[in-house]
């Protein structure tokens, strides 16, 4: 950014040829260099999103399980509590067992990354 | 031969006072814990030696993963997500020793655990935040007519959170304690088999060995990723809805 200031004030005016030349140059190596950052980043931003979930293929199966079981147990134990509570006894369980199950899903796919992270998990880094 | 499944017995060692084994192996945890880092940092060198150096080493991994989660102001919380990693790593290291009683094996331990990481999250989001922590269930961008079912689902989505954590941690130290116990077990009974099956017999103690390498790896991972989970739920309760 501070390019254009600093060849105006070395010889002045620069001929337009020579002006274009070293422009397109600059451009040139100005890309590269981007692609490179880029690349850069790449590669040490991928390995940093994995890492919060397992390396190795055992772990992530095991958490993946997890995931999905805990969001069937949770689904299960709120509706048990809703059924004591209202006595609505078999439907409380129904509904929000298919409910936990939708929220296992949705765990599952947060885990592996295929669906949006919730607001809360936006800043999970 | 002995059931796998043993090793997990909870037996009472002093009755009236309900101490059992499980208990025993609690306080020897803490006690490792406080006598190692208490051993290590009683020189306080500038130049470390080799204690207070993996002393300061635990430091940094645990204080470097609560910032990379939550910023400089979850430092706060660092007492309590040490204290928890150095209690998870130890109590899942100690398990490794033979003979000894895994604590982490058990699920209501780690649902303990888990309970005291969403308890924290629950009372410090709704102590700093108010009724803004709500605001973390509702999520933006929905159609109106979803909104109800999509806040129940992120409810008991948040509710499997202790679930998760707690059975993540169970699940693999139980596995990796039956597996090893298994084959441990195909060693001794191929072994008393007769002679074809006892040329067998190395076979699965070669499965062993890697299995000990395979759990001291997934006792010091799975205490890493109960950790880094706890920065991520505590982020939460720093900063609800962005």
């Amino acid at each position: 950014m501070a390019d254009p200031t600093g060849r105006d004030e070395g010889t002045g005016r620069k001929p337009a040829s020579s002006g274009e030349a070293d422009l397109s140059a600059r451009l040139k190596s100005l890309d590269a260099k981007l692609d490179q950052a880029g690349a850069r980043r790449a590669e040490t931003e991928e390995p940093r999103t994995r890492s919060t979930s397992d390396p190795g293929a055992i772990g992530r199966a095991f958490r993946l399980s997890a995931e999905f079981v805990s969001g069937v147990i949770a689904g299960g134990i709120v509706g048990y509590i809703v059924d004591q509570l209202a006595g609505t006894r078999p439907w409380g369980l129904i509904i929000c067992l298919i409910l936990g199950f939708c929220a296992g899903m949705l765990n599952l796919m947060r885990a592996a990354g295929l669906a949006k992270p919730a607001r809360y998990d936006a800043d999970q880094r | 031969m002995a059931s796998p499944i043993e090793q997990f017995q909870i037996k009472t060692i002093i009755p009236g006072v309900g101490f059992s084994n499980s208990s025993l192996f609690m306080v020897a945890t803490v006690a490792v814990v406080v006598g190692g880092l208490l051993l290590a940092t009683s020189r306080r060198a500038v130049v470390p030696g080799r204690a207070q150096s993996v002393a300061e080493m635990l430091h940094d991994f645990v204080a470097g993963t609560l910032r990379d989660a939550t910023g400089s102001e979850g430092m706060k919380f660092f007492p309590f997500v040490f204290s928890l990693f150095m209690f998870v790593l130890t109590a899942n290291m100690l398990g490794m020793i033979p003979g000894f009683f895994t604590v982490t094996s058990h699920i209501i331990v780690t649902f303990a655990l888990a309970m005291l990481v969403i308890g924290t999250v629950v009372v410090y989001g709704f102590m700093t935040h108010g009724t803004h922590f709500l605001g973390l269930f509702v999520p933006s961008g929905v159609p109106g007519w979803l909104l109800p079912f999509i806040t129940i689902i992120e409810v008991i989505s948040f509710l499997s959170r202790p679930i998760s954590l707690s059975l993540r941690l169970f699940a693999n130290m139980l596995a990796g304690h039956i597996a090893l116990k298994v084959f441990g077990g195909f060693v001794v009974s191929l072994a008393s088999a007769g002679v074809g099956f006892a040329l067998l017999s190395p076979l699965p103690l070669l499965m062993a060995v890697a299995l000990t390498a395979l759990e001291f790896l997934v006792a010091f991972l799975q205490a890493y990723v109960f950790t880094v989970l706890t920065c991520i739920y505590l982020n939460d309760a720093l900063h609800p809805g962005h």
